[in-house]
């Protein structure tokens, strides 16, 4: 291999360029022309039929949108406030533990390598009303009329909740279990002498210097946020009439069973710009939690 | 008396913990192993009365009768999982290094733009990738859905390794060159093995990914040519029934090949992730 090839980062870096170029830029072009058509999978001459900014329009106009809009974003904001909560609580725990630690931090890696559609297949078991491992539970208890968890309106919102959880909740505790380990011990045993108690030590020690992994976790989180589609897809799918309907599953449903490919992509953009805020606001916080890392 | 209460409720949420992290993995593994019918049973049933492979020998056709084809979705899963790794960490391993080695204009802003792109959802991704893959003709084939998890995998791969290659001092690749090395010799007896524990680790998350996707895979596989295990996995729901013990046996051929992975790799994930990230 020559000198040249690997002394210019732009060579380097041109396959990576390509790839995502070809996989993702390219089609995402193709899919904003097509949001402003009125394309329909079924009728492909429908591809050139140019509609302005109707598809858009109908979409601000389009109540159901804005609830799924809406549900998606507090799904987000609970699910990654509880996993981030979750994740420390176990992060703390599993930093005083001394004998066996290691294995805890590898049991504790299992379902991050669970496939998200697993996820979703099992807690549709465990949440099922009639042969459910819950509601199985709660029979041997004396409580014996089926709770519909994944039927009820409002309940199904929460198991799907609790799946999402139990799935990412190990990221953030790996990552700040790391975060926890490297902490010098100096600052903190300074602290406890000047008569600091457990809570002061942890905000004004701890807290700031896990910011960076927090900041870490939130933004691989913020990459695969998209991937809550495959658990509600397999759980209710949207229903009970589309009480669980998140962007996702809607502009599934909409493109694919209604085959109106314009108005759902047009849709889709929305949930790209949706993504891309949020990884992008996570990234700007980390690179703001490092610098500051770095000054200390 | 106080910190004997203290102590104990404390391994008791560790108790607790363990066995909410576990609890799902270990049902779906007994469930594979016994009859469908004691799945359904009331109270549930934990250690079956009856443990049977049936699920199995179907699934691997083993008398000639084929639920549902798991072996060739596994062999598909196997190809294209290990296919797109490789060339991800090859073309994501070249990324990373010219973020970690080199000062150029816009460094910044381009690593930005990577992450961001993997941040595209992929069902919205799916609808303009299922018709552009249907005009140029490789719909439904392991090609396109490799090609897919190539750029899905690369900007992580570029994040992770990048961290990897920071860690090993610049000085050491100056040294070989002034002895005589051109970079890239420099780069593969030197660097590459440095940082080779880390770029492994990037592989092993690059394969899960392709390994466990669903979403993407779902729309551009069409049929047994191409489906992977996740896919395969939605052959055992029909409209009205599940057939809960044959999802839970494709779902531990599914796991276990991820949790072996899963173990070589924890501890230099951490590493590689954390470092990437902090000593940016």
């Amino acid at each position: 291999m020559n000198r040249k090839f690997f002394s210019s980062p732009a060579i380097l870096l041109l396959p990576s360029i390509l790839a995502i170029g070809f996989v993702i830029i390219i089609p995402l072009i193709f899919s904003f022309y097509t949001s402003f058509t009125s394309y329909k999978l079924t009728r492909p001459d429908s591809l050139f039929n140019f509609v302005g900014f109707r598809n858009y329009e109908r979409l601000i106009d389009n109540a159901k949108f804005w609830a799924a809009f809406g549900r998606t974003i507090l799904f987000l904001a609970v699910v990654l406030n509880l996993e981030l909560l979750f994740g420390l609580g176990i992060a703390l725990l599993i930093n005083k533990i001394t004998w066996g630690q290691r294995t805890l931090r590898t049991i504790m890696m299992f379902p991050m390598m669970f496939s998200p559609i697993l996820v979703g297949f099992q807690w549709k078991y465990i949440f099922n009303d009639n042969i459910g491992l819950l509601n199985n539970f709660l029979y041997l208890f004396g409580y014996e009329s089926a709770i519909p968890w994944l039927i009820d309106k409002y309940l199904a919102m929460g198991s799907i909740m609790v799946a999402e959880i139990w799935a990412n909740t190990s990221i953030f505790a790996i990552l700040l279990l790391a975060g926890l380990l490297g902490i010098p011990r100096d600052p903190i045993e300074a602290a406890r002498v000047d008569g600091c108690n457990s809570w002061q030590v942890f905000k004004n020690i701890t807290l700031p210097f896990l910011m960076p992994f927090i900041f870490i976790a939130l933004t691989i989180r913020s990459l695969d946020v998209g991937r809550a589609y495959d658990i509600v897809h397999i759980m209710t799918g949207g229903g009970p009439a589309m009480r669980t309907e998140l962007l996702w599953t809607m502009i599934a449903r909409i493109g694919y069973k209604d085959a109106n490919m314009g108005f759902a992509n047009a849709m889709s953009y929305v949930s790209i710009i949706l993504s891309i805020a949020f990884t992008y606001y996570f990234f700007t916080k980390l690179v703001a939690a490092r610098r500051e890392l770095g000054q200390q | 008396m106080m910190k004997h209460i203290k102590k104990i409720s404390f391994w008791f949420l560790v108790l607790f913990l363990l066995i909410l992290i576990c609890m799902p993995g270990i049902w779906i593994f007994v469930s594979a192993f016994r009859p469908n019918p004691e799945i359904l049973a009331k109270p549930a049933n934990w250690i079956p009365d009856r443990w049977t492979i049936h699920q199995f020998t179907q699934m691997f056709s083993i008398n000639g009768y084929v639920s549902v084809p798991a072996f060739k979705y596994l062999m598909n899963s196997v190809i294209i999982s290990s296919v797109s790794t490789v060339i991800a960490i090859t073309i994501g391993m070249m990324g990373g290094y010219a973020f970690a080695r080199f000062n150029f204009k816009g460094k910044n802003k381009i690593f930005l733009g990577l992450m961001l792109a993997r941040a595209v959802p992929g069902i919205s991704l799916s609808l303009p990738l299922f018709i552009l893959f249907a005009k140029i003709g490789i719909i439904n084939t392991s090609f396109g859905v490799i090609l897919v998890y190539v750029a899905m995998n690369v900007p992580f791969t570029i994040w992770l390794t990048d961290g990897f290659f920071r860690q090993i001092p610049k000085e050491m690749s100056e040294v070989a060159r002034t002895d005589g090395c051109t970079r890239f010799q420099a780069f593969w007896n030197v660097e590459l093995p440095l940082a080779g524990p880390g770029i492994g680790a990037a592989a092993i998350f690059a394969f899960l990914l392709s390994w466990n996707e669903y979403a993407l895979a779902s729309i551009i596989t069409r049929t047994v040519h191409s489906k992977t295990l996740p896919i395969g996995m939605m052959d055992y729901l029909d409209e009205f029934t599940i057939n809960w013990a044959g999802m839970c046996a494709i779902a531990v051929v599914m796991i276990i090949p991820a949790l072996i992975l899963t173990f070589i790799v924890q501890k230099h994930l951490v590493s590689g992730l954390t470092f990437g990230g902090v000593k940016g």
